[in-house]
């Protein structure tokens, strides 16, 4: 259950990639740079750098403690063992 | 003759992708029950496809495009926005939490999931009922899509009742005649079909009209209000609103929703989960593009037509116009497939058995699925031929219908501290509200409630955050009830 501070940088980086996936600094903006408006070109790249640094949360581990889950623990090891049955652990109601 | 070519491909494709929907599912033995309940088994390329064959719609192939002939390219940048990055990050938050719980319970549907950890069958129902309720515009959505698509490939000869008529036919012999199975990896050659031709029809049509350049330039010429970021249609609340409950709205759709929980290991949905944003665009950007071209360009589109095979029946060959339009409509039976075998199992598992009849046996309730899903198509027809809205309206409406369950099921998810009645007031009292709005709208005697205010932002916006906030406000006022057990919900098992 342990979940370092530093993964909770994730959480406005990932504000900020929803945030300006819009080019709102581009607004009212109408340069045509290499056949295509430059907005379109900001979009682009920002999706890219989206699926960089997705794919970096992934494999931090962040991805499971993010969920209360040990990164190569039993979220993981349920599925390969596919004891779907298995009863939920109790005494966390409040 | 060009007519008759035209036509010939787009049934014969349809035959053939029925065929291979056929084919694979003899070869794959795959049974309602083993795709559903034993096998949560779906690698990850079939994951990210199946996912991704839900935008493979007519809100994609031709609503998209048209909207982006008529409004300018920045529809690109709102469906990017919630499709690539908002829904990745929902896909996260929503799905991977509930494959973890679906994996440890043997959920096989939202409702199920929430009606046995608040220990409610109304609850259970009440979600199916929502969900199958907006299922009926999105269905309907791909009808008028197929209807006004021939329209604009055979320049009006064959009416748009006949393409609406076509595809309803074909969704039902696809359904009935293949039983009630899901073959993820057709979704998949399909996906990958149009993907590849998009493209081929892209470049080919920009290399027609000499570049992408000269492409952009003449779109300037005709309207030189495109170029610019924002404006006219697209206002600041519009594309917040749009984006917003689009994608909340997508992690409810039941063929989405029940994608979380069939993954074959939490991998699968992190490299999928990756992948999505250039996937996304890989699809987007032709597609849009060639509509928001097309504004520059010598054509005519006619009355009630779709602006993507006017473009390309002007710069292609008549064979490759009516191929790119047969893959559409053929990837738009196979999604429609997967909603309305989703729906069914939402209907029968959530409704008929637990509120209906407990006893039916396994054969009575193929039956009833089926005879529900021919009755759901041919009543989304007919409304079809009423065309109330524009196919990004009518997509709208259905996707914020969704999204109004978006925030309940967060806070079910994870907040222990959420109850029944919580629940149930932030379901009910938004989608009441929502429908009022919406039937307004359609039903002529009574006047129509707006369905934005203050420039273009979406009440359905405004209904999501009050499904919120009566869920919370509404739990915290009262005890959680004796058969809920918010230990259903624990993913950390030590």
């Amino acid at each position: 259950m342990r979940r370092p501070r530093r993964d909770i940088v994730w959480i406005p980086t990932f504000a900020l990639l929803v945030a300006f996936a819009v080019p709102w600094p581009l607004w009212g903006v109408d340069r045509v740079v290499a056949g295509l408006p430059v907005w379109i070109w900001w979009h682009v790249a920002w999706l890219g750098l989206c699926t960089v640094l997705f794919s970096r949360f992934a494999r931090s581990g962040a991805w499971e403690r993010g969920m209360g889950l040990r990164p190569g623990g039993d979220g993981d090891d349920r599925a390969a063992g596919g004891d779907a049955g298995a009863p939920a652990a109790g005494g966390e109601r409040p | 003759m060009t007519l008759g070519l035209s036509l010939g491909i787009v049934v014969g494709y349809l035959f053939l992708a029925l065929a291979v929907g056929l084919v694979a599912y003899r070869v794959s033995e795959t049974t309602a029950e083993d795709y559903y309940l034993a096998s949560r088994s779906i690698g990850t390329v079939v994951l990210l496809f199946t996912t991704f064959a839900t935008l493979l719609s007519a809100f994609t192939f031709f609503g998209g495009p048209n909207l982006a002939f008529a409004a300018g390219p920045e529809w690109l940048i709102v469906m990017g926005t919630l499709d690539g990055v908002l829904f990745a990050v929902l896909w996260y938050a929503i799905g991977y939490k509930q494959w973890l719980i679906g994996n440890r319970n043997g959920y096989v549907t939202l409702g199920e999931m929430l009606g046995d950890r608040f220990g409610s069958t109304g609850l259970r129902a009440l979600v199916a009922g929502v969900s199958l309720l907006w299922l009926f515009p999105y269905v309907m959505l791909q009808q008028m899509g197929a209807g006004e698509a021939l329209v604009g490939l055979t320049n009006g000869v064959v009416p748009y009742w006949g393409g609406a008529a076509l595809i309803t036919a074909f969704m039902i012999l696809y359904v009935v005649l293949a039983g009630m199975r899901g073959v993820a990896w057709t979704d998949t050659i399909q996906g990958l079909f149009m993907l590849s031709v998009v493209w081929v029809a892209a470049v080919w049509v920009v290399s027609a009209v000499g570049g992408v350049g000269a492409a952009t330039g003449a779109m300037l010429d005709a309207r030189p209000d495109f170029g610019s970021f924002g404006g006219g249609t697209y206002s600041v609340g519009f594309i917040v609103s749009t984006a917003i409950t689009i994608a909340f709205g997508v992690t409810m759709f039941p063929q989405i929703n029940q994608r979380f929980f069939v993954a074959k290991s939490g991998e699968t949905l992190k490299r999928s989960f990756a992948l999505w944003p250039v996937l996304v665009l890989l699809l987007f950007v032709p597609a849009f593009m060639l509509g928001a071209w097309a504004a520059g360009m010598p054509v005519d589109v006619p009355e009630g037509a779709n602006v993507l095979p006017v473009v390309l029946n002007e710069y292609t060959p008549a064979w490759f116009a009516a191929l790119v339009i047969a893959g559409a409509m053929a990837a738009m039976m196979s999604s429609s497939d997967s909603m309305l075998l989703s729906g069914s199992s939402y209907f029968t598992r959530d409704l008929y058995r637990p509120v209906v009849n407990a006893d039916a046996s396994e054969r009575r309730e193929a039956w009833v699925a089926r005879i529900g899903v021919a009755a759901f198509a041919l009543l989304a027809f007919a409304a079809s031929l009423l065309r109330p809205g524009t196919l990004i309206e009518v997509g709208s409406t259905a996707f914020s219908g969704f999204a109004l369950l978006a925030l309940p099921v967060i806070c079910a998810l994870y907040w222990e501290r959420t109850t029944r009645t919580g629940m149930i007031a932030g379901v009910l009292v938004p989608q009441l509200a929502y429908l009022a709005v919406v039937l307004s709208a359609v039903v002529g005697f009574v006047p129509a409630l707006p369905r934005t205010v203050a420039g273009g932002w979406d009440v359905a916006l405004g209904l999501m955050a009050l499904s919120g906030l009566l869920t919370i406000g509404v739990s915290l006022l009262t005890a959680p009830s004796a058969e809920g057990d918010a230990s259903r919900f624990a993913v950390a098992g030590d």
